[in-house]
């Protein structure tokens, strides 16, 4: 078993004596990935300040490795902990290559003059993240997402044993926010570093956290691995989503469905489904889908955003009854599209369904 | 790309060498064209012969040794001190418009000044260069204190600086009315020192001088490193292990010093704080304080040394008090930096 890294003991966090969250409990094990999630001014930036020593704790401790993290000198804290913060920072002729290097701080002299060790560190960080060419680059004239990368390089180069992360993903594009994902997760593994992170992005810290907490209110909501955390409707409640849904298995996000009567019947099924889900949702068309097997994977996507879905249960053959209920709406509906590709022996019933739609000129080709 | 990016280092290096040979160099030239320059002209040669006592004559000694050497030498500490304060007040404010003068604390330390002199003079109590000092300090901490109340409530620098401004106006309005009212004759010298002024200055102003900006700038030498951290702002600075509370209290304490042992002996001075390290920025590229923190002090020694020399001989026999001529030349400056900031 590996042993607890970061620990919190009744910590209660806020701005000027008043606590914005109280009582909080973390036990993280070296190596792990701690992610917290929650809405918008729910104290993820309030909590990270304060983990980071840059807010007073209104109450309790934390423990590095069992140690009060109060009684660490700041250049002891400094070898330990690195961070990377939302702070802009503004910066007046510093070269990428700079920047990184302020990472070695803690370890360099009097004076902070770097030594070849130290810009072999340096030159390993930008590597790991994919910011050598940027090096003799002006840090004012890159983008926020590279800016967000060069952050990065100088927490790693700082060789602390916990990171602690403010969400750093923000600008980044989706090629880089797997590779940073996956560069955290190299050195959970390699390095065995703890890491501290908050996120907006909820597939994200679905899919890398080891555990999750989850903020808002005066209390912690909730902590626990992803599958304890990502439980049907919970995303739902803990950000009080009323516009459109978010599906904790598959981490997607959807718009709210359009309400009235159904005026479009989309035959579905085996994932075709959805696209054309979407592009009905987009131009404002209340619809109706069937058939769908409930383990199919426009299933989910149809609860989200059709008005009527008609379904059959998981690994059965489509019911007589349930064929009806499906040629009864194509005959409320003024069109019919056809998402389905392929016809097996499982949903025969669709073929027929899309035949009937033909005969009665509803069809759309 | 390894040949370009070890190029581009060498080169920066050249720049770093190139710009300290270079201030170098100017500082020595202005030195000697400041003590040879003036009224009576002595050439170089004659200096040494003068200083050796080769050449018998007492006023030409008396002229390059008790006036122009001491004047020379004030010039060159003091704008260096002046420069100085600048740099830790542009660092504290993380901008490059702060300066001792814009934000009133030279005023302030005029006002207190000229306060303990018409006092200690009707009273007829001799004054030192420690009481000046002292009492410039305490001037000028006020005005900052002044300052930093009103930076916790205005977030825009802007604001601030105006607000500074304000309190250099209020404060020099009260200065001029007690020079006004003051009628002794030993106030004379008062109006030409409140306006800013390198004359007059003695062996003993220098020694004084010598040591407080000497001793204050090594102190801010080994504060070069988190200062360096402290750009990064103070989130960052806090986590490489700065103590941001004790840093920023030396920050305000060394500053305040600085532009109070200039305002002392050479009263207030406009735009060296604000302009020397805007420009010894761009002659290194650098903004490295272990770089900036030596090139500002011998940037301020360069300019302030040029301007007095201006002031000097411009309308010779008439002096230019210093500020009008640094305002000249720092004044564009300022402006200059903030056409380049976008916003």
């Amino acid at each position: 078993m590996k042993k607890i890294y970061f620990q919190t003991k009744k910590m209660t966090i806020g701005y000027q004596n008043i606590p914005i969250i109280r009582d909080i409990e973390i036990a993280i094990k070296r190596g792990e990935i701690f992610t917290l999630i929650g809405p918008n001014g729910a104290g993820k930036t309030t909590m990270i300040k304060s983990i980071v020593g840059q807010l007073k704790l209104l109450d309790g401790t934390i423990y590095l490795n069992k140690e009060s993290m109060e009684e660490l000198s700041g250049k002891e804290l400094a070898k330990k902990m690195a961070v990377v913060l939302t702070d802009q920072v503004k910066t007046e002729l510093f070269t990428c290559e700079d920047m990184v290097a302020t990472g070695r701080y803690p370890y360099t002299g009097r004076f902070g003059i770097l030594t070849k060790k130290d810009l072999q560190y340096v030159e390993e960080a930008m590597e790991c993240v994919h910011v050598s060419e940027l090096k003799d680059r002006d840090f004012r004239e890159i983008s926020d997402g590279q800016k967000q990368r060069v952050m990065l390089a100088r927490a790693i180069c700082q060789k602390p044993e916990i990171l602690i992360l403010d969400e750093p993903t923000s600008y980044l594009d989706i090629r880089y926010k797997l590779d940073f994902m996956s560069a955290l997760q190299q050195m959970t593994r390699k390095e065995n570093i703890t890491v501290i992170l908050s996120l907006h992005e909820l597939d994200l810290a679905e899919r890398i956290s080891d555990k999750i907490m989850c903020v808002r209110g005066e209390y912690v909501e909730r902590v626990g691995t992803p599958e304890e955390i990502f439980q049907k409707d919970y995303i739902r409640s803990l950000y009080g989503i009323e516009k459109g849904s978010f599906d904790e298995e598959q981490g997607r996000l959807e718009l709210p469905k359009i309400t009235g009567d159904p005026k479009v019947f989309v035959l579905a099924g085996g994932g075709k489904g959805a696209s054309v889900y979407r592009a009905l949702q987009r131009k404002g068309i209340p619809f109706a889908t069937g058939i769908l097997q409930e383990n199919d994977v426009d299933y989910p996507v149809s609860k989200a955003l059709a008005q009527k879905v008609i379904s059959q249960k998981s690994f059965t053959r489509i019911s007589e009854e349930t064929y009806l209920k499906a040629k009864q709406q194509i005959d409320q509906c003024e069109k019919v599209y056809c998402a389905i590709q392929e016809f097996g022996e499982l949903n025969m019933e669709n073929y027929k369904l899309m035949e009937y739609a033909k005969e009665l000129g509803k069809l759309v080709e | 790309m390894k040949i370009s990016h070890s190029y581009i280092k060498w080169n920066k290096q050249l720049r770093w060498v190139g710009g300290f040979v270079f201030l170098g160099i100017l500082l020595f030239i202005l030195f000697c064209m400041n003590v040879c320059i003036g009224t009576v002209s002595i050439s170089i040669k004659d200096i040494g012969a003068i200083l050796l006592r080769q050449q018998n004559n007492e006023m030409f000694y008396n002229i390059v040794w008790k006036i122009r050497f001491p004047r020379a030498i004030a010039a060159m500490v003091l704008g260096g001190g002046l420069a100085l304060s600048g740099y830790l007040l542009q660092t504290f404010f993380h901008n490059p418009i702060a300066g001792p003068f814009v934000l009133g604390i030279s005023s302030g330390a005029k006002l207190v000044v000229a306060v303990v002199m018409i006092v200690l003079v009707k009273q007829a109590v001799e004054i030192n260069s420690w009481t000046l000092i002292v009492a410039a300090f305490i001037g000028a901490m006020l005005a900052m204190g002044l300052v930093l109340l009103m930076s916790g409530r205005i977030r825009n620098m802007s604001r601030l600086v105006i607000s500074g401004i304000m309190i250099g106006y209020i404060c020099s309005a009260i200065t001029e009315f007690l020079v006004a009212f003051a009628e002794e004759d030993d106030i004379v010298n008062l109006h030409s020192w409140s306006m800013g002024s390198f004359s007059g200055i003695t062996w003993d102003n220098v020694k004084i001088i010598t040591i407080v900006v000497g001793t204050t700038s090594i102190l801010v030498f080994f504060m070069a490193k988190p200062m360096y951290a402290y750009q990064l702002g103070e989130g960052y600075a806090k986590n490489m292990g700065v103590n941001i509370v004790l840093f920023r209290i030396l920050l305000v304490l060394f500053s305040s010093v600085l532009s109070a042992c200039v305002t002392a002996f050479a009263g207030p001075i406009s735009f060296v704080g604000i302009a020397v390290p805007q420009l010894v920025k761009v002659v290194l590229y650098s903004s490295k304080p272990i770089l900036m923190i030596p090139a500002s002090i011998l940037g301020g020694a360069v300019f302030c040394l040029a301007c007095d020399l201006l002031a000097r001989t411009l309308l010779a026999p008439t002096e230019l008090s210093i500020s009008a001529v640094t305002a000249v030349f720092g004044a564009p400056v300022v402006i200059a930096v903030m056409l380049k900031r976008k916003g």
